[in-house]
């Protein structure tokens, strides 16, 4: 190389467009979120602080403060407390539910077999269809009289002749017993949550590099050694992130519940959010509604931090 | 301690490609083996398979005396050290050179002498509480090799073990290595892609190509005597020179291709006019490419001076060079096949 200097021409600094200034290009392309999580979040949930605090109904939707008496006589309500409890109970059986059979699911659909895609698909299935749809579907498969799990019992003998398993009686009338309710709509939830928990798992599981495992198998590690001593620990942060994100479905569900059993029998499988739904809306007390629903507040800020924190601990290996 | 026999052992993907062909080998007990050759040749295939991490499509694969195709990795007394070094990310170093020690059940009082056992054999001994990400490459490296000793296997098996760390250092972990396998003198089998590291380690060289063995023998062997133009141009830097004669190629390595007067042979030379293109002062050495023959089939070639032979050259200009007869290797065109044997 010679040592003639190179003259580069310079840029047009006036030309320097929108697109070239990063800053004002980053405001303007997070703005829609931002906009819609204000009008969408940000608006009702102000909205909601402001019922709760004051005695508005449906028919009388002006606002006058009276404290927080609205909270007072929601935790006297032994529905709400009933609500309370069965939230919690029925999110954290079905997430643990899921949090196993999804792990089952993921391992087996990391092995090779004939027909793999169509499983995939199936498996997906559940989380494409709309909630409401899905649980149309299964207030179907319960139905007191034309259930057909009752028919396929009844059928290999388990339910419906003198000395079956199952009773005598026809049918098990899912949602009308308060254990078989709850049972059932564990299950659903179980089921609506699965796919996603399901495919997160996949991830997490298909993340692990193939050299550590081998290497563990050279080491002498048995397959349960290195599923405890690898595997788990290697994918318990993205595991919490399927388990949380679960946690959050479920917890603010209201259509498997309201479809299902509506809350019944007799407020057995009452939730907080088809109990808010039943109080502030199809009861009119506006400002009871959303005090019961600020109920689920706290929790979903903890999950939501919870989620913060692990999806920072995921990213450093 | 034990030896590894191949017999006609292939391992067959699909319906009929053949990642290793009918590899017969023999390693001795205590031997540093390496198998080298382009990316592709199968020679990691041979070493997952001696693992156990790789199913036998054909032959025999023993062990000592124990036919091994079908014992699991985790039954075999064998220890493996990978490319990536693949340390458990969420344990300290003293944890993953304890795991294959507790995989195995060895009590805790026993785990924790071995642990520093193998750690002081590293110098690896102030890590003990780190976590792997907190470590350098080399460190890596090297409690990589502390977990596969650890248990004192009786085949140490490296897949590129060197191939991440920077050049200073591979040098200097290149002779620890060689120094502490002499010292355990424990059966080795060391895969590189690496001529030089070939080269420089091994007691015996193994050179594949496309799943085939195309040579086994000492490096000097292979160096001296390739078998066929793959090993003598895959082995040496710059590689073995060949020439066009009739059905033969003349085979020459560039050190011996000196100019005419700087060479002498009881048996004779052969002299070649030497059109020199271009020259590359390498400090302890230059390298002088140019071309030999005729304008319309000339053929490239280099030679390697020493650096204490400063004749001036310039490149553009045609100097007599020379080759020793006894130099000269004779390789089949069809074939590739050397000629001639070693002479004993």
């Amino acid at each position: 190389m010679s040592g003639q200097p190179v003259s580069v021409p310079a840029a047009d600094g006036a030309r320097a467009g929108l697109l070239d200034r990063e800053g004002a290009l980053a405001k303007l392309m997070i703005a829609p979120a931002i906009l819609y999580i204000v009008a969408m979040i940000g608006v009702p949930f102000v909205l909601a602080v402001l019922y709760s605090l004051s005695d508005a109904t449906t028919g009388d939707p002006t606002l006058k403060f009276v404290g927080l008496r609205n909270f007072a006589a929601a935790l006297r309500d032994p529905v709400f407390r009933l609500s309370l409890w069965n939230t919690v109970f029925f999110t954290l059986v079905s997430q643990c539910i899921v949090v196993l059979l999804s792990r089952l699911l993921a391992t087996a659909l990391l092995k090779n077999f004939r027909g793999k895609w169509l499983v995939r698909f199936l498996i997906m299935l559940p989380w494409t269809a709309p909630i409401s749809l899905g649980t149309i579907g299964w207030l179907w498969m319960l139905d007191s009289i034309f259930s057909p799990i009752d028919w396929v019992l009844r059928y290999v003998g388990l339910l419906g002749v003198p000395g079956a398993l199952l009773g005598a009686g026809t049918n098990l009338y899912y949602l009308g017993v308060p254990g078989l309710a709850i049972s059932s709509i564990i299950l659903v939830d179980v089921w609506r949550i699965l796919p996603l928990a399901t495919v997160i798992q996949l991830a997490g599981l298909s993340s692990i590099p193939k050299d550590l495992l081998e290497a563990a198998e050279v080491d002498g590690a048995s397959p349960w050694r290195r599923t405890l001593m690898i595997t788990i620990p290697l994918t318990l942060p993205i595991t919490s992130i399927a388990f949380l994100f679960g946690v959050v479905f479920t917890f603010t569900d209201l259509v498997v519940v309201y479809v299902l059993t509506r809350g019944g029998p007799v407020h057995m499988t009452q939730v907080l959010s088809s109990w808010t739904f039943f109080k502030g809306i199809e009861g009119g007390d506006l400002a009871q509604g959303a005090a019961i629903s600020l109920f689920m507040f706290p929790v979903l800020a903890a999950v939501a931090i919870l989620i913060l924190r692990t999806a920072r601990r995921t990213e450093v290996v | 301690m034990a030896g590894v026999q191949f017999e006609g052992v292939s391992k067959i993907y699909g319906d009929n490609v053949r990642a290793v062909n009918q590899l017969d080998l023999e390693i001795e007990d205590g031997e540093f083996m390496v198998l080298v050759g382009p990316s592709g040749c199968g020679k990691t295939t041979a070493l997952r398979m001696i693992a156990g991490l790789e199913d036998i499509s054909e032959g025999v694969l023993r062990i000592g005396e124990r036919v091994v195709n079908h014992v699991a990795p985790r039954d075999g007394d064998i220890a493996m050290v990978f490319q990536s070094y693949a340390l458990y990310p969420h344990m300290t170093v003293y944890k993953n050179i304890a795991f294959p020690l507790r995989a195995r059940g060895v009590d805790k009082d026993a785990v924790r002498k071995k642990v520093e056992w193998a750690a002081g054999m590293f110098k690896i001994g102030r890590l003990l509480e780190r976590k792997p990400r907190e470590l350098s490459g080399g460190e890596r490296q090297r409690v990589a090799l502390a977990r596969a000793m650890v248990r004192e296997p009786s085949v140490f098996l490296l897949d590129e073990p060197l191939s991440n760390l920077d050049a200073l250092l591979r040098t200097s972990a290149r002779e620890e290595l060689r120094q502490f396998q002499r010292r355990a003198g424990v059966t080795t089998i060391y895969v590189t892609h690496d001529q030089v590291e070939a080269m420089g380690l091994g007691d015996r060289i193994v050179v594949m190509s496309q799943g085939r063995i195309r040579q086994i023998g000492t490096p000097m062997e292979i160096y001296q005597w390739p078998a066929d133009t793959f090993v003598a141009t895959f082995v040496g830097s710059p590689p073995m020179n060949l020439l066009d004669q009739g059905d033969t190629l003349l085979g020459f390595r560039p050190e011996t291709f000196l100019p005419a007067d700087a060479v002498e042979g009881s048996e004779g030379v052969v002299t070649y006019p030497f059109e020199v293109t271009y020259l590359e002062y390498l400090g302890a050495e230059r390298l002088v490419y140019g071309n030999v023959g005729e304008k319309s089939h000339a053929r490239h070639v280099v030679s390697r001076l020493p650096g204490s032979l400063t004749l001036p050259l310039e490149a553009g200009k045609t100097y007599p060079f020379a080759v020793a007869l006894r130099d000269l290797r004779r390789f089949d065109k069809k074939s590739g096949l050397c000629r001639e044997g070693r002479p004993s």
